[in-house]
């Protein structure tokens, strides 16, 4: 990866050119996943700096170092030239490094002055909390970034949008040198998101260096001044912005499809499995309708917050729909919890394995048989030794790394995790199969094993849907696709006709049909 | 209007209190009377005073078990010691047994990280022991009338107990109000992950208000003991229980970050009100405890309804 | 780890703390407390607290025992089951199905329960009549093949509800809510029901042991169980049994309750107060669950 022959000379002149942070060699492990891998970065002052990747690229891994969550297993961080280690948010924010998450690190029942200055409220008397000069300076940074709240409202009445701000404003008292936000607009309005870009435009004026984690393409150009794209945890360049274009990105972020031996035959489509008609929850999404048939996969793409991950939770009985209905073979059914949704043959991968997926403490054998634990059971006892042949049976089917079936998932690698959820599913011979992000979070090996996996799924007749953010993995997957944006299905492409062009446009809301 | 519909949402307690008092008012000829008023005041004091510590502690997201049992030592202490070390002496004993204990289930938890249910039930159960060893199963009785006279005396026609509990009422509503430690007890309560984040030293803040409890439940016990002019060893059971419902009571929420003295004042006032109102109609004081029940699992349903959005699995 | 190392610390500093007598004795004190504390070790797997249980216990002993002289000892012990039940379905319908706090609920039932209790007896203790002549002494006072009763109910009981939470799709359940409320949800587990059940099973161990208190007391005072609910958690959580809920077993439970009942017997035995062994419990207790998460987290201290 030699960064000087992809990098031409900049035109105009650019801000500074010296780094004030820079990233050597980094890299960071986890247990069955190499998250980064020998990564560089150099980001100057006065500069918005994107960093570019898919889901799992290690984004997230390499902002948590930069924030002090994480420490590097190997490389180095320099701060103007200094050599740092940060071993806590707290000492990475004594460097005035600043991280604004995604998950806000806020305390919802304190007021937005409060939290703002949360550890670091202005006093009197040295034990007193001074409220005037609280609110006033609160007051202050709040002007600056164009918010419309007062200082004293209460946090979790504000909107997610809000409370970003008030991260932001937060970051701001301590005058940092490096505010890293990592998709900051994935809950926001189109007003907002201005709003935003304005107050990140202004702190780089101000001299701040600003990095920028998002996959959005269209923010990404609008907003930044270089371009790092990583791709399975390695390094792969750097861009001025105003020299390249999307697809010179787009191809460095995506490379080469990994699942190209995946041959596509037209599926053998069977009967319509599940119909779907007007279903809609005020708020969430409306007028969504498809239909999936026995034998094929259908790929739901869409950004994070389109509403997808809710539309499966209504159809798997998690949610209640506020309109509209759910046809399953045909019938039209009422679904009021999971357990109906299994009994019509439905299965739900869900997007987060851990939190959703798995009972962690419990053993591989016990997770698989969970959803289905019944029909292990006569008079109540469990056939333990018809458990544990199935375990095996998915073990060697789904080629599930784990020392045997009475070992606790907490000590599976993330891909292990998910198969396992895969083979829960599996054990209940299910008709209609939603997995949502199924690759989330998982080392590429696994990955691929898990997309023929679903092809193969489908080939033996089962109703496939696919929940995904990343573009190849629809890509290589799905019969059809149907995008979404805020709320609503916007296109559904034959495979035949789906371009990566036409995709990214009906997820953005730049076409309408 | 909005103000008071507001204050109204967050102090449901105060709602009852009045519905009490007006009711009691009208019911009994005995009950609106400045005398009874006091009355109430001082046997809210003895559970009140603790409810003080334990809003600090739960409103940290910790709980507390021990404070029947240190209640009952600080008062053996304060009691038994003062043939040897006079009132003041053993007084003082007392109170530095509470602290003592408050600082010990403090840094075993800071320490440790057991949750702060398990550290304090533990010591519930050891300090109890060290009450019944020290007291061998005797009660003591203060010889010097000096003791109990102080537990019966008044300032200004008001007991002495009522006075202490309403300044200190005042007093810890003045520090979790306006101070910066108790504006941190609602920040890590509410979110301890970002208050470490944000610089706040959790342990050593958890610590503080373990001692506060702790010298609150002694103290407590002490004052107990003047009223009696005595000490038992059973003193003190269940007090956390009583401890515990009349901060829930009060709108204090169980996972932390959320609550007021002002609310634990009218769960304090609430149950003693109710249990003074209920004597002087002669209803069995059996009643006061299903009522007490009943109110305060009513109050977790009603904030359960109103309180929380229904999300997934709701 | 720890019970064995009680065992071998009595043994060795007493001749009679081994003798089979001295264990069964041991047993028999353990059997009120390790009887309740098999329903509880249920809730707290689920993932909630009953601290009802003591209040429970007085209401059950005082209305078997009441109940005895009126209706007759087979009567009266059905009655007391339907009652007992009755009060564990409430606080199962309150934490299951209108899912509110469970250390709230059961600490506002163990308030209400006292007063039931109190209502019901008018404030008397209760006694029974005839104390000799009644099958009812078999709970209590009887022994069989030189076992005494109750520590034959309580380790039947144990090895029951051992095989029920480990053989039984009931039991693994249990686990899963109490492993992963959101994700058994999305495997189609209905958590309303798996929570009320097991406060059902609480209620009917405390029933149990209320059986076993009036016929060994033949009478009863109406706060006879009264800090019970904190002495039961305490030998749950000595077992290892998490309080946040998911892991723990019935067979360590039972350790867990023999090792609170030895540290009593042993100390006795060594010539300690009485009250020695609440100070050791204090210790134990904590250093039992330290450990147990030092050992998760690989280290010993805490980092806040």
């Amino acid at each position: 990866m030699n960064t000087q022959t992809e990098m031409k000379e900049p035109i105009n002149s650019q801000p500074e050119e010296k780094p004030l942070l820079k990233l050597k060699n980094v890299s960071k492990s986890f247990p069955g996943v190499k998250a980064l891998d020998g990564v560089e970065l150099d980001v100057r002052a006065g500069e918005v700096h994107a960093l570019l990747g898919e889901n799992g690229a290690g984004k997230s891994t390499l902002m948590k170092i930069l924030a002090g969550i994480y420490q590097p297993d190997g490389g180095e961080v320099i701060l103007e030239d200094q050599l740092v280690h940060m071993s806590s948010p707290l000492e990475a924010r004594e460097h005035g490094v600043l991280l604004i998450h995604q998950e806000l690190s806020l305390v919802p029942d304190m007021t937005v002055a409060e939290n703002v200055f949360l550890g670091n409220i202005p006093r009197f008397a040295n034990i007193f909390v001074n409220n005037r000069h609280l609110n006033e300076r609160c007051g202050e940074i709040l002007t600056r970034l164009n918010c419309k709240f007062k200082p004293t409202e209460k946090l979790g009445n504000l909107s997610i949008a809000n409370q970003q701000m008030v991260e932001i404003a937060r970051a701001l008292v301590f005058q940092p040198k490096v505010v890293v936000f990592d998709e900051p607009t994935a809950s926001l309005t189109d007003y907002e998101k201005v709003v935003l870009f304005g107050v990140i435009r202004e702190l780089k004026e101000s001299g701040t260096a600003i990095v920028y984690i998002s996959h959005r393409m269209d923010e990404i150009f609008e907003l930044s001044d270089r371009i790092s794209v990583l791709r399975d945890g390695t390094y792969q360049g750097t861009f001025y912005t105003r020299q390249t274009n999307e697809d010179e990105v787009t191809q460095r972020m995506i490379g080469r499809d990994l699942d190209a031996d995946i041959e596509h035959q037209p599926p053998e489509l069977g009967a319509k499995a599940l119909q779907v008609s007007g279903l809609g929850i005020e708020g969430l999404y409306s007028d969504i309708s498809f239909d999936v048939h026995a034998g094929e996969v259908v790929g739901f793409y869409g950004l994070v917050g389109a509403g997808r991950t809710e539309i499966m939770e209504t159809i798997f009985g998690l949610r209640k729909p506020d309109s509209g209905s759910v046809q399953i073979n045909g019938q039209n059914l009422a679904i009021n919890s999971p357990s109906d949704a299994i009994d019509h043959g439905l299965g739900l991968v869900p997007e987060s394995r851990k939190e959703q997926g798995l009972v962690l403490g419990m053993s591989c054998k016990d997770n698989t048989t969970l959803a289905n634990i019944s029909e292990f059971t006569k008079l109540g006892w469990i056939d333990t030794s018809a458990e544990r042949k199935v375990f095996e049976e998915y073990m060697d089917k789904l080629r599930i790394k784990c020392p045997g079936w009475e070992y606790s998932t907490l000590n599976l690698s993330g891909g292990n995790q998910q198969k396992v959820v895969i083979g829960k599913w599996l054990s209940t011979s299910p008709k209609i199969l939603i997995l949502d992000e199924p690759t989330r979070g998982i080392d590429v090996g696994s990955k691929s094993e898990i997309h023929h996996l679903i092809r193969e799924l489908a080939k033996t007749g089962l109703a496939v849907i696919v929940v995904s953010s990343e573009m190849p993995e629809v890509l290589t997957v799905s019969d059809r696709i149907i995008a979404m944006y805020d709320g609503r299905i916007t296109r559904c492409f034959d495979r035949g006709e789906v371009t990566e062009d036409t995709l990214i446009r009906a997820i953005t809301g730049q076409t309408e049909r | 209007m909005n103000r008071i519909i507001y204050l109204i949402k967050r102090q449901p307690i105060w709602i009852f209190v009045f519905v009490c008092i007006v009711f009691f008012s009208f019911s009994s000829p005995y009950f609106f009377d400045i005398r009874n008023f006091s009355n109430i005041l001082v046997q809210a004091s003895t559970i009140g005073l603790i409810a003080l510590g334990m809003t600090f502690v739960m409103i940290n997201g910790n709980i507390d078990l021990s404070v029947g049992a240190t209640l009952a030592l600080a008062a053996s202490l304060a009691v038994g010691l003062q043939p040897q070390l006079g009132i003041i002496g053993a007084v003082s004993v007392g109170l530095l047994s509470g602290i003592l204990i408050g600082a010990l289930n403090g840094i075993i938890a800071w320490k440790t990280g057991v949750d702060a249910f398990i550290v304090t039930l533990g010591a519930m159960i050891g300090v109890r022991g060290l009450v019944f060893i020290y007291t061998e199963e005797q009660a003591f009785y203060a010889y010097d009338l000096a003791y109990a006279n102080f537990g019966a005396s008044s300032l200004f026609g008001i007991p002495v107990l009522a006075l202490i509990f309403v300044f200190l009422t005042i007093i810890a509503h003045l520090v979790l109000k306006y101070t910066i430690h108790g504006r941190n007890v609602f920040a890590v309560g509410g979110n301890r992950v970002a208050a470490k984040e944000a610089g706040i030293r959790v342990g050593p803040h958890m610590l503080l208000n373990f001692i506060l409890i702790g010298f609150l439940a002694a103290l407590s016990g002490i004052l107990l003991s003047t009223q009696m002019g005595a000490s038992t060893p059973n003193l003190g059971r269940n007090y956390e229980l009583w401890t515990i419902t009349a901060v829930v009571l009060g709108g204090t929420r169980l996972t932390g970050g959320f609550g007021s003295i002002i609310g634990t004042l009218g769960g304090v006032l609430a149950i003693a009100i109710l249990r003074n109102g209920m004597n002087l109609l002669q209803v069995p004081s059996f009643y006061v405890l299903i009522i007490l029940g009943s109110i305060l699992i009513l109050v977790l349903f009603l904030d359960k309804r109103f309180a929380e959005p229904q999300g997934v699995g709701a | 780890m720890a019970f064995i190392l009680c065992v071998v610390i009595f043994s060795l500093s007493t001749q009679k703390f081994l003798s089979t007598d001295n264990f069964l004795t041991v047993v028999m004190q353990a059997s009120i407390i390790g009887t309740i504390a098999l329903g509880v070790t249920f809730v707290v797997i689920g993932g909630n607290l009953d601290l009802s249980v003591g209040s429970l216990l007085s209401f059950a002993t005082v209305l078997v025992v009441d109940l005895h002289d009126k209706v007759g000892p087979g009567t009266a012990i059905l009655l007391m089951f339907v009652f007992t039940l009755l009060i564990g379905s409430v606080n199962g319908y309150l934490i299951g199905y209108l899912r509110l706090n469970s250390l709230i609920v059961t600490l506002g039932m163990l308030s209400a329960i006292q007063g039931i209790t109190l209502v019901y007896s008018g404030g008397k203790n209760v006694d029974i009549s005839d104390q000799t002549n009644t099958w009812f002494a078999f709970f209590g006072r009887e022994a069989l093949f030189g076992v005494p009763v109750p520590a034959i109910i309580f380790i039947v009981l144990g090895i029951i509800l051992q095989i029920v939470l480990l053989k039984t799709g009931f039991g693994r359940k249990i686990f899963a809510i109490g492993g992963n409320a959101t994700a058994s949800l999305f495997s189609g587990l209905r958590r309303n029901r798996l929570v009320f059940s097991t406060y059902l099973l609480s209620a009917f161990t405390t029933g149990c042991a209320a059986l076993i208190l009036g016929s060994r007391v033949m009478g009863s005072q109406n706060n006879v169980g009264e800090g019970y609910e904190l002495l039961v958690l305490a030998g749950v959580i000595l077992g290892g049994t998490s309080l946040l809920g998911g892991s723990g077993s019935i067979a360590r439970t039972v350790i867990g309750v023999l090792i609170l009942a030895m540290i009593q017997n042993g100390l006795l035995l060594l010539g300690f107060p009485y009250y020695t062994q609440w100070l050791v419990t204090w210790v134990v207790i904590i250093v039992a669950v330290w450990l147990d998460i030092a050992a998760k987290r690989g280290k010993l201290f805490s980092t806040y």
